[in-house]
């Protein structure tokens, strides 16, 4: 870890005035950002705390919740409204880390964790990610944990998040303010970026501009919703494969649905080619295997991580079984 | 003795929860700087030239050591725990993570900063990385089992009787690099006084460091001291004196002042040695009535390039004693790789031998539709087959019969894939243990104050085991004294002098040693008593008991005994070590496993649901600490049989996941409801106290009875460790 700074605005307003200075770097809960730094594959000169920010509630009426930015993974889990309209968050976040992790890990910094690709978090290796230009040895290395759909000959690093997934299932968005002040909004299928030929871009964000909340519509669908991890390690690990579903069915009918998946993407992956398959067919175990069996199109996997499509094919087809349950 | 075999709690547990345990790198010394480690990025090739400018230029920097400034080291033999290289001797780069520089700093956040501005220029080789790519280079080892035998056995013809089987198993089994990541990191502070070094030092053996220290500084071992009063887990990877430990009392005499050294949870993957790849090849056949009639058994481990020392992984010595099979060949081989040296890791050799051997035991019965106890039983060894003596003591039977009660194996239906429970593939397996009993020479002293209170000194370890404890219970039952009146030192190369905590041999070593320094002390007690009142009294006549001597008609206080001398303690060095019993006797521990496994068969998982180990561990002397490494051990086992793994990038030989993130031990969602049976046992022949080695038992045998209970759910045969959901979705 090399030396840094810190400043601890106490507004919104301050903090995007303070991202300003050369070399400056939000830090949330810390969780993923101290690790880096101690590899020294971050390192800021300055860190911008957004604990004293009041930014850390909870709010759900009829038309969705919103979840500020600093609202920890462990209070969100938890809140009722959330267990009621959507199980899926929930259940994302609990499927995450461990309850210490929960506890410090944020909304916001969950959207913006980095891949655990192993390369790219040890400066002994060269990673396109991390030094551009200067390649990528993981693509023919030790590629078991990395991504079979949306990489590119630079990158293949997986998305570690959980939750993303369930937002991107649940067509959330988040709320960002810029250092001009000015507010806009993006839809989470669109906050992160394919790696194409640059990798060490990750998301759709301006340069200082701040994640506020995620908004998440209220919609039946969103009330029928599981997520499902599959892991080497029962508890405490990143996905291999994860699968966020959620449906809405009317007279047996599938009328709406919301599927992503992780531990298979080098973003949240969205599965359309599965919602579409879904929605206006009969809610059958042969719909549900027919159209989890979509998933997956246009995958490339590497050397080590081709049983990936199988399994994420069977997690999405369990995910959607459950749900119909 | 009624307080040896009670499950007391560990009387260092209060220290240690309470944050009073003081550990290596938590003792305050005056003055002190701390260095971090500076690792190679290339696998093999030579550094050229350094370029310390910018580090050196950093805050708070005091010297950097690289090896164009090292202190040339002697190349003096040391111990069995000395490791010579790499030392910043010279400019090679044997492996990736290989140290080649050691920042010295003010402290320890200014050294981090400063080492990772160290550059180095290197005229990069090519490594080699892959064991598999260089079977062709394997070579014998010389200094197999320190150089007590050869690595080869044979008995009968396993070639020619090969054949005549019913029932034929060839395989390859193959099991993966492992770390053994203690909780407490490799740490040292170092402080030269003149000529003497004192360092306080994690290890598992102080008097194989003070060795070390002393052969490679070429001072006499009387100079050097080790301090080591507790040590958070070991696990083997603290058994030699490795590397760090010398750099932090190099660059303590370099900068002249008290160096503390901490390696990072990074850097222990190639600091201090690892469980070598291996990869076993198993001819076994057996005959229609379910008789071994050959069994071959090649191993091959994965070592560093020669240059760095030998180590073996002993992956064949299991199959040369468990069972009664007459034509039996084994064979040992090593693998030169560009890897750091590897090492001990709990149950070295048996633990990925037996995997090995008990899953090819396992497809042996399978193919003869016997069940896997009593293909066992056929087998059973009444003696060692290879040695050619009595056990010493042998359970396995109990151990078989109560495990499978306890488990509930007939419940089992022997057909693969015929147990479910809802959509999960249920399965169970069983696999047998063994461990041998070792021991080495060992010395205690014991003093009994005469105000009641015991000190007892020895100069070994607690590796977080109950050391401590147990030998409180050794001295208190030999003099009659409540655990609480016993205090107990460990720790100290200045006490009388043990081998390393390693082998599973602390309690059958020390033990004994401290048993009879406190029977010796009750002995002189008695003499006094026979002096003073009960002449010519016989021992059985005497008993030590409260501070006071009991005899015929009435007790004699020890204080009173003592007063009249003039003395206010009775203290005795005794020295224990292993007789003629050994060239005798085989000695051996030995267990059986038992693990129900449910396996998702479209999402891969496996998870464990229930586990039943029953274990012949020999005479018991705390049956909570015992339950407790039973436990533990089996735990571990399930790391290796389902997660755990180090990863090696093939083009650079790096480690990729040096993390505890990202190299997988359990987690309490992965380890199911454990029963550790302790099966009734004494094995007086072994050592006086009938203990046998109960650290390295209870992982022997897990990852096969795992893998064993995969395959009855699935009908799959895993033969590379650890099993992974990709091998079962094919299922």
């Amino acid at each position: 870890m090399q030396a840094f700074t810190l400043a601890q605005p106490a507004t919104i307003d301050a903090a995007l005035t303070a991202v300003a200075s050369p070399g400056a770097k939000y830090i949330a809960g810390g969780t993923d950002l101290m690790q880096l730094m101690k590899n020294d594959v971050e390192t800021p000169a300055q860190l911008i705390d957004l604990e004293p920010l009041p930014l850390s509630r909870i709010q759900a009426d009829g038309n969705g919740l919103r979840l500020e930015a600093m609202a920890r993974m462990s209070d969100v889990a938890d809140h009722p409204a959330v267990r009621a309209g959507w199980p899926v968050i929930r259940e994302s976040l609990l499927a995450s880390a461990s309850p210490q992790v929960r506890n410090m890990g944020t909304m916001g910094g969950n959207l913006l964790q980095r891949t655990r690709c192993g390369y790219f978090r040890d400066t002994g290796f060269p990673c396109n990610k991390r030094v551009p230009g200067s390649g990528c040895p993981a693509i023919p290395g030790e590629n078991r944990l990395l991504a079979i759909l949306g990489g590119s000959q630079h990158c293949i690093a997986t998305h570690p998040s959980d939750l993303a997934v369930a937002f991107a299932a649940l067509d959330a968005s988040v709320e960002l303010r810029d250092p001009n002040k000015q507010t806009r909004w993006l839809r989470l299928r669109d906050l992160h970026r394919l790696p194409g030929d640059t990798p060490q871009d990750e998301t759709n964000l301006g340069t200082g501009e701040l994640i506020v909340a995620i908004v998440v519509p209220a919609t039946p669908a969103a009330r029928r919703s599981t997520y499902l991890k599959v892991r080497d390690r029962a508890s405490f690990e990143f996905a291999l494969v994860s699968a966020a579903v959620a449906i809405e069915v009317r007279d047996g009918t599938i009328v709406d649905a919301g599927i992503a998946a992780g531990g298979v993407g080098t973003k949240p992956w969205p599965l359309p080619e599965v919602e579409s398959a879904l929605r206006g067919g009969p809610l059958t175990d042969k719909t549900l295997h027919d159209a989890a069996m979509q998933a997956g199109q246009g995958a490339h996997p590497a050397s080590q991580n081709g049983f990936k499509l199988t399994l994420l094919r069977n997690t999405v087809f369990r995910a959607l079984q459950i749900v119909a349950a | 003795m009624a307080i040896l075999g009670q499950p007391i709690d560990r009387i260092d547990g209060r220290l240690k929860v309470t944050g009073a345990a003081r550990y290596a790198a938590e003792f305050a010394v005056p003055d002190l700087v701390h260095a971090v480690l500076v690792e190679s990025t290339i696998g093999a090739g030579q550094i050229t030239d350094f370029d310390l400018t910018e580090a050196q230029a950093m805050p708070g920097v005091i010297a950097i050591v690289t090896p164009q400034n090292a202190i040339r080291l002697s190349d003096k033999k040391g111990s069995q725990q000395t490791v010579h290289a790499p030392l910043l001797q010279d400019m090679e780069v044997h492996y990736n993570g290989q140290h080649i520089a050691v920042v010295v700093a003010d402290t320890f956040d200014r050294a981090t900063a400063a080492a990772a501005r160290v550059r180095a220029q290197y005229q990069p080789g090519e490594p080699v990385t892959r064991m598999e790519s260089a079977l062709d280079q394997a070579y014998a080892p010389k200094h197999f089992r320190n150089g007590s035998r050869p690595p080869d056995s044979r008995r009968g013809d396993p070639d020619t009787t090969f054949a005549t089987g019913a029932v034929r198993v060839q395989a390859t089994y193959v099991t993966p690099i492992e770390n053994h990541n203690p909780m407490e990191p490799h740490a040292t502070i170092a402080r030269w006084d003149g000529d003497k070094l004192t360092v306080w030092h994690a290890t598992q053996g102080i008097s194989g460091t003070q060795q070390s220290l002393a052969a490679l500084f070429g001072i006499d071992a009387q100079n050097v001291r080790v301090i080591c009063p507790f040590v958070g887990g070991g696990f083997g990877c603290k058994g030699n004196t490795w590397p760090p430990a010398v750099l932090a009392a190099m660059a303590a005499k370099i900068v002249g002042r008290p160096v503390k050294l901490v390696v990072t949870r990074a850097q222990m993957f190639t600091s201090n040695g690892y469980r070598p790849e291996t990869i076993q090849k198993l001819s076994f056949a057996a005959s229609a009535d379910g008789r071994l009639v050959s069994m071959r058994h090649d191993g091959f481990s994965q070592m560093s390039m020669p240059a760095l020392g030998e180590y073996s992984e002993p992956v064949g010595l299991p199959t040369e004693m468990l069972y009664d099979c007459v034509n039996v060949a084994v064979t040992h081989r090593l693998v030169p790789t560009n890897a750091s040296l590897p090492t001990y890791m709990r149950a070295p050799g048996e633990a990925p031998g037996n995997f090995a051997l008990e899953s090819a035991i396992d497809e042996l019965a399978a193919g003869l539709r016997i069940d896997p106890i009593d293909f066992r039983l056929r087998n059973y060894a009444e003696r060692d087959p290879h040695e050619n003596k009595p056990f010493a003591s042998k359970a396995l039977r109990a151990c078989y019969a109560m495990g499978a009660d306890a488990f509930g194996w007939l419940r089992r239906n022997p057909v693969p894939r015929s147990m479910r429970n809802g959509r999960y593939l249920v399965g169970m397996g069983m696999a047998t243990s063994t461990y041998p009993t070792h021991r080495m020479p060992a010395d205690a002293r014991v003093q009994l104050g005469a105000n009641g209170v015991a000190l007892v000194q020895v100069g070994s370890q607690d590796l977080g085991t109950g050391t401590y404890t147990v030998m409180a219970q050794t001295a208190a039952a030999a003099l009659g004294l409540p655990v609480g009146r016993v205090r107990v030192e460990l720790g100290d190369s200045n006490l009388p002098k043990a081998p390393v905590s390693g082998g599973s041999m602390t309690v059958a070593s020390v033990g004994p040693a401290v048993l009879a320094a406190a029977q010796s002390v009750r002995a002189k007690l008695f003499d006094m008593a026979r002096a003073d009142r009960w002449q010519g009294a016989p021992d059985d006549a005497l008993r030590l008991a409260d501070g006071a001597v009991f005899g015929p008609d009435g007790r004699m206080p020890i204080a009173e005994l003592m007063a009249r001398r003039g003395i206010d303690a009775v203290d005795a060095t005794a020295h224990a070590e292993q007789g003629p019993e050994k060239d005798q006797y085989s000695m051996h521990a030995f267990g059986a496993q038992f693990a129900e496994v449910w396996v998702d068969p479209d999402l891969g998982e496996v998870r464990i649901r229930r586990y039943v180990g029953a274990f012949d561990c020999g005479h018991v002397l705390n049956a909570k600490t015992a339950r407790s490494q039973l436990i533990g051990g089996i735990v571990y086992g399930i790391g290796m049989a389902l997660l755990e793994q180090t990863h090696v990038d093939e083009e650079t030989g790096r480690v990729v996941n040096s993390n505890i993130s990202e190299y997988l031990v359990p987690v309490n969602a992965d380890v199911p409801s454990i029963e550790a049976i302790i099966v009734p046992s004494d094995d007086r022949l072994s050592n006086s106290l009938g203990a046998k080695g109960i650290g390295e038992l209870p992982m022997v045998g897990v990852a096969a009875a795992v893998a064993n209970a995969v395959w009855h759910a699935t009908g799959v045969r895993v033969r590379r460790l650890p099993i992974r959901v990709e091998d079962m979705l094919a299922s």
